[in-house]
């Protein structure tokens, strides 16, 4: 009875050790098990990428980009199985292929010349080697003119981002700093625009852009985020509240504008919110499907990146490999900007979310 | 004598100007850092609504300008009744509001609740990766599972085929394809994630010690203390999930090129808006699908919000 001799209290501790660490490690692994059934699809996308065809389609082995192992005897290419021998699995060359029997050649030692098997060579399972392909990318790349694609989608989101953040920094001041009538009926609208259906304002949108010229142009994608919107706005008040008053009463004494306090005081201290909002309106200009659509149909050279790989899925669906090498080309830059920045994002969402 | 008058007349009217002044100039600095806004919602909302509901009484072809546009009445109003086409999008929208809003809420709720858990390692690793796949262009998205749940060559196929499970034609079975978008729908609910988490933090830690204290489990403690706490960020992403339901179009759009395969069963009615004034032309019968779904969604919003007095508990009142 060795547990008698311990004192209570210690047994007591180390099996509460043991089961911290066994909450901590089996919430971890099941936290891995979602992660990696939640992310399975960016494997199949960074796999399928370095795959042909012939990959795709193969049943054996299809995670990675393998190929059947060949042996080269006697100027022949012959496939390799795994055989079972009286010395364990071995990797031979089939040869010759019997129904019943059929000879191999070990590749280890070829002068040997061909081994007799007796047994069903089609039992086998055959040999694989990890055999990525690099051609997919340059494909993708020269079919999908992604330079010109990246160009147009960088101007949009650009400029886009630059009217929101001047247009909602100044609408998010006025609802933060200023006392005036009709104030809170205007918020209200503001807040209520969130769940308006887009639809309901399109067609007019649709048929005035195109009366005054900007038909197969930009300008529809640009012009509209200088006169901020809901979300943003919203965010920039939140956080110009929490900013404290003392300072712009401050400078105020001092004999500064509400514009200089506004560039001086406010906009300084708010820079976690403005980076948020600058990166949340670069994304959706970056991510946009709709609006390019149908402003800029008939203008392959004006496409963004979301019509342009649209269009190559069209006409390449068939083609997985390909897809999901231009798949990449166009995730990488959003996944990696969000890495490096993803502490303000998640900030930000918070802000916006939760505040109500 | 007269400078001195003006000096007593003019000391007692600055003073009763001089707030008002103040005040004034006030709402002036306001309304100027307003106006992008103001201007903005008359031209690109408030107008644009009222020249919808217009275009719902007429007939124009928007590449024939020279036909002009025809007052129709109500024709177009009534024809929504009549055509069967409306009753099936609509149908298929509502279709997947009931299967992708449920998830929508309860998968972002439960990875809120696993990376909010206190045993687990490296929490912001798992915060940050389950929200990256909301950074991924839709179109990207799309093809990306397009590609694992491609019924011949796709990964979960071949992987069920494994365990002996004939998997389903995810984009050619009718029956399936709606389960198929809202799969997809799973890599843009990092948002809701992320706002579900903060509010998880946001509970009280005393009140569950005191349930504990009171014999409550982990799965009373999550009925009684965190849903209602939580409940006006689940009502929020509640009213967002099914207003994007009803204005779902990208991912219906790309994976049958616009066509509604298979069989209208992704024929929705964004779609079909889109179609219509797009394609076919018909602004004006566009124009009263659009009003039709603002209408839809109003009422929605209106039973969500007259009804959430019962179930969302707002701690702290208002602001």
């Amino acid at each position: 009875m060795a547990t008698t001799m311990t004192p209570p209290k210690a047994s007591w501790s180390a099996s509460r050790q043991m089961r911290q660490f066994m909450a901590y490690s089996s919430m971890t692994f099941f936290g891995l098990i979602v992660l990696s059934v939640f992310l399975m699809p960016l494997g199949y996308m960074m796999t399928t990428a370095f795959k042909t065809i012939q990959q795709i389609v193969d049943v054996y082995g299809f995670i990675l980009p393998m190929s059947p192992a060949t042996f080269t005897y006697e100027s022949k290419d012959y496939p390799l199985y795994k055989v079972p021998t009286d010395v364990g699995l071995q990797n031979w060359a089939l040869v010759r292929k019997g129904r019943e029997d059929s000879d191999f050649v070990d590749p280890a030692n070829p002068q040997a010349g061909p081994i007799y098997w007796t047994g069903r060579w089609r039992t086998l399972a055959p040999v694989y080697n990890f055999n990525p392909t690099y051609g997919n990318f340059a494909v993708a790349w020269d079919t999908v003119q992604f330079p010109i694609l990246f160009r147009n989608t960088f101007i949009i989101a650009i400029a886009g981002t630059i009217g929101t953040l001047l247009s909602s920094i100044a609408v998010a001041y006025g609802f933060a700093r200023f006392r005036l009538p009709g104030k809170s009926v205007l918020f209200i609208i503001l807040i209520s625009t969130i769940i308006l259906p887009s639809q309901v304002t399109l067609l007019p949108k649709y048929v005035f852009y195109r009366t005054i010229g900007w038909g197969g142009t930009w300008w529809p994608l640009i012009i509209p985020h200088f006169f901020a919107n809901a979300y943003n706005v919203f965010l920039l008040r939140q956080y110009f509240r929490s900013i404290p008053k003392d300072l712009d009463e401050a400078a105020m004494i001092d004999g500064a504008s509400p514009l200089q306090i506004l560039l001086y005081v406010i906009i300084p201290q708010s820079l976690p919110a403005l980076i948020a909002v600058g990166l949340f309106h670069f994304f959706f200009a970056w991510n946009d499907f709709f609006e390019p659509l149908i402003y800029l149909q008939g203008r392959p050279n004006l496409y963004t990146i979301s019509i342009g790989l649209t269009q190559f899925a069209n006409a390449f669906g068939s083609r997985p490999e390909l897809l999901m090498a231009a798949s990449i080309m166009a995730v990488a830059l959003p996944i990696l900007i969000f890495f490096l920045a993803q502490r303000v994002f998640l900030q930000g969402i918070v802000i916006t979310g939760v505040d109500k | 004598m007269a400078a001195i008058a003006h000096e007593t007349q003019s000391v007692p009217v600055s003073k009763r100007r001089g707030p008002s002044f103040v005040t004034r100039r006030e709402a002036i600095w306001g309304y100027v850092f307003l106006s992008p806004w103001i201007i903005g919602f008359v031209l690109f909302t408030g107008l644009p609504m009222v020249v919808s509901l217009i275009y719902s009484f007429t007939q124009f072809n928007l590449i024939k300008p020279e036909e002009g546009m025809t007052f129709v009445g109500l024709r177009n109003w009534f024809q929504l009744f009549r055509d069967p086409q409306i009753y099936q999008s609509l149908l298929v929208s509502v279709r997947f509001a009931l299967i992708s809003v449920p998830l929508g809420i309860a998968l972002p709720l439960g990875l809120a609740l696993l990376v909010n858990s206190k045993h687990l390692i490296a929490k912001n690793v798992f915060r940050a990766l389950f929200y990256m796949p909301t950074m991924i262009p839709i179109v990207a998205t799309v093809l990306i599972w397009g590609g694992i749940l491609n019924s011949d060559t796709g990964w979960l196929n071949r992987l069920l085929a494994i365990i002996g499970i004939e998997g389903p034609k995810w984009f050619q079975d009718k029956h399936w394809v709606l389960v198929t978008l809202s799969i997809m729908g799973f890599w843009g609910l990092g948002t809701t994630m992320v706002t579900m988490l903060a509010g998880l933090q946001n509970v009280p830690t005393d009140l569950y010690e005191a349930a504990k204290v009171d014999g409550a489990g982990p799965i009373y403690s999550f009925f009684n203390i965190t849903v209602p706490m939580i409940s006006p960020i689940i009502f929020y992403n509640l009213t967002l999930a099914i207003i994007g339901a009803f204005q779902y179009f990208t991912q219906a759009y790309i994976i049958s090129n616009g066509r509604g395969d298979p069989e209208g069963a992704t024929y929705f009615f964004n779609l079909y808006l889109f179609k219509t004034a797009f394609s076919f032309l018909d602004m004006g019968y566009g124009a009263t699908m659009a009003w039709l779904m603002f209408l839809i969604v109003l009422v929605l919003t209106i039973i969500l919000f007259t009804t959430s007095g019962r179930w969302v508990y707002y701690a702290s009142g208002e602001d």
